[in-house]
């Protein structure tokens, strides 16, 4: 029941003498989405490559789809859907003429129909003899989606796929990969957008080559362990100003025409808001994901810069 | 407050020159061209040329001995134009000249010294490879006077002592395009396989695009075949273009083994390729492939012996001209052409190809899989 599709631990890799990735563990059961979160740089697509055998960790090992990571690549590769977080079709052939390449690299039988359910199922029909360098970012991001699920893989790797997509196209996105999900592929997506994140069912946090984190998506505000208060009305700025760095606050972040106070002692919390009170509407809130991922992401820098 | 927008403004302008100044600098290779390419073209044009060639080498065909040949021989040597290497025996001239080991061959005649002390006036004769009408120009033109200087004391005064006799073959009309348009064949090879394969190579890395093929199943030997064959494809079609115009427009001879031929073609193409997937390997943007292959386009046209006679170059410049691959292309394919040459002749140029082939390929191999990783 319980099946991972990935089952890494201690992967390590440095690249000259900055260590990339630091004793890495992670287990992405079968049919999961396992979200992948983290400021840029802090090694989320070197963890992604390692773990579909790509690159060879300095360090630790594991299983992807049951294959070893290190010497069984091959394998792995020929079972999973790899979307690169920079868009890696070919700009100068058409949208059908890509999803044959790729087909044929990965020798499926009956081109010509896999690629027609294709463009049938991604909806590319309009833009089927377009050159892909003319498409826009969600067309592109559509068509890499169709390359990377063309031979059926089991589970899919996706390297920020929506970024620099429009809204409406992100929740496109978004309603295919539950779909994936539904029919029993795992999909393992990295990302910086909050809204997405929450979608996951799974949330790994890493920040420096480092997980922080990593629970059930409905977990993570209980885990980071911080409460928080909403502040509306008056002179936010003022209350940002004086609220920042006082006894009991941890984090005061700007929610639209709100401000988010957190702190992780509650008592202490409670008696720092407690005098805006006054001309302010005040009231006790849910820590939401993102108050959790910020403050994750200011301790990070913290403990590893 | 700022002040009104000016229309001109220096200090803008000298905020773009400031910015091109750091990119300039911190682009390696531009740099290297701009300041490598002057210097190497100054060295090159100033010593490395020599439109008069000198120290040609030349072999004797011996039919006598005696003190007048010992005279001749001296000569020539000290002339400056005829570098003597060696003997050869009878009928050996044709194979030697061929085969492009000598530019000349000095025959002196059975009974020489004989007939010289008799008055007879016997003939030397002085066997060019007329191919390349320059080199050949320099001895042919300065042989008589040599050969008239050295026998004057053997001979009675205001007496001319023997006839010279020149046989310039290949090309006995001296035409330049007999010669140049055999090695366009190589220069051209060398511009266009390397600068494809590089550019070809190195704009899936630019693109991200060699990414994805590294995700797939295909292995990286698999793309590396499907990547370069086209391009040998490219590379026939090139020289069979090239062929037909030599024919067709400047009606140069095309004398012997088309299977030699066939095979320093072929040789010749992969040597290029890989030098180009050397370069892709090194290169990051297709803007620097191309300028790599800058460094090795500039050196084939002026050391190979394309444009300049080989031998009329210092040693230093002819052993760079060795390692040259279009040194030996062009080489092979002069003497299949003008010189009716077959497996035989034009082996010592088929092997060094060979060579440079396998150095470059492993080379190449060797960085291709690092880049991988």
């Amino acid at each position: 029941m319980t099946e991972n599709v990935i089952d890494v631990a201690g992967l390590t890799k440095k690249f000259g003498a900055k260590t990339v990735v630091d004793g890495f563990d992670m287990k992405v059961p079968k049919g999961s989405i396992y979200g992948f979160l983290g400021p840029n740089g802090s090694g989320k697509t070197t963890t992604i490559r390692m773990m579909c055998g790509l690159l060879k960790p300095d360090g630790g090992g594991g299983t992807a789809l049951g294959y070893d990571i290190v010497t069984q690549s091959r394998e792995i590769k020929a079972r999973i859907g790899y979307m690169t977080q920079r868009f890696s079709l070919y700009e100068d052939l058409t949208v059908t003429e890509n999803l044959a390449f790729v087909a044929r690299l990965h020798e499926i039988n009956d081109i010509k129909g896999r690629v027609a359910a294709a463009l049938d199922e991604y909806e590319l029909r309009p833009r089927a003899n377009q050159l892909a360098g003319q498409l826009s970012g969600g067309w592109k991001q559509r068509m890499s989606l169709a390359a990377a699920s063309l031979h059926d893989p089991q589970l899919l790797l996706l390297d920020e796929p929506t970024a620099g997509v429009d809204p409406k196209a992100r929740r496109d996105f978004w309603e295919r990969i539950r779909d994936k999900a539904d029919k029993g592929v795992s999909v393992l997506v990295s990302t910086h957008y909050m809204d997405e994140a929450v979608q996951c069912d799974y949330i790994a946090f890493i920040a420096y080559g480092r997980k922080l984190i990593d629970a059930p998506a409905a977990d993570i505000a209980k885990e980071v362990g911080l409460h928080t208060w909403r502040i509306e009305g008056g002179n936010l700025h003022a209350v940002y100003k004086q609220l920042s760095g006082a006894p009991g606050v941890d984090q005061v972040a700007r929610f639209g025409a709100a401000l988010h106070v957190s702190g992780r002692d509650a008592a202490a919390l409670a008696r720092a808001v407690e005098p805006f009170r006054a001309d302010h509407d005040v009231m006790e809130a849910k820590t939401g994901m993102e108050e959790a991922f910020i403050y994750l992401m200011g301790g990070a820098e913290d403990n590893f810069k | 407050m700022k002040a009104a927008q000016k229309v001109f403004s220096w200090s803008r302008v000298l905020a773009v020159l400031a910015k091109e100044f750091i990119q300039m600098r911190r682009d390696r290779l531009t740099f290297a061209m701009m300041v490598g390419i002057p210097i190497a073209q100054l060295v090159l044009f100033g010593y490395a040329i020599n439109t008069d060639p000198r120290h040609l080498p030349t072999l004797i065909e011996m039919g006598d001995s005696g003190p007048a040949t010992r005279s001749l021989i001296q000569g020539l040597k000290n002339s400056g134009y005829f570098d003597i290497q060696g003997v050869i025996g009878h009928d050996g001239a044709g194979a030697a000249l061929a085969s492009g080991r000598t530019m000349f061959v000095v025959s002196i005649p059975p009974l020489f010294e004989e007939k010289l002390a008799r008055g007879e006036r016997p003939q030397v004769m002085l066997d060019i490879d007329a191919s390349d009408p320059v080199a050949a120009g320099a001895g042919a033109g300065a042989m008589p006077g040599i050969v008239q200087q050295a026998l004057k004391p053997f001979a009675a005064p205001g007496d001319i002592p023997v006839e010279t006799v020149i046989h310039r073959r290949f090309n006995p009309a001296g035409r330049t395009a007999v010669n140049i348009v055999p090695g366009l064949l190589g220069v051209i090879l060398t511009m266009t396989m390397v600068l494809i394969t590089a550019i070809a190579i190195t704009r899936e890395t630019e693109r991200g695009t060699l990414e994805a093929l590294l995700t797939s199943p295909a292995q990286p030997l698999e793309v590396m075949i499907g990547k370069i064959t086209p391009y040998v494809a490219v590379g026939f079609i090139q020289t069979a273009v090239m062929l037909a115009g030599a024919r067709l427009l400047f009606a140069v001879p095309f004398l012997g083994n088309p299977l030699a031929f066939l095979v320093a073609v072929s040789l010749f193409i992969l040597v290029n390729l890989s030098i180009g997937f050397l370069f892709s390997t090194m290169a990051r943007t297709q803007m620097q492939a191309m300028q790599m292959t800058i460094f090795i386009f500039l050196p084939s046209i002026l050391l190979s012996g394309f444009m300049f006679p080989f031998y009329g170059m210092p040693v230093w410049a002819q052993a760079i001209g060795q390692v040259l691959p279009t040194t030996h292309f062009i080489r092979a394919v002069r003497a299949v052409m003008l010189k009716g040459a077959g497996f035989g002749e034009v082996w010592a140029n088929l092997w060094p190809l060979m060579a440079i082939l396998a150095v470059i390929a492993t080379l190449a191999l060797r960085r291709y899989r690092r880049t991988l990783d």
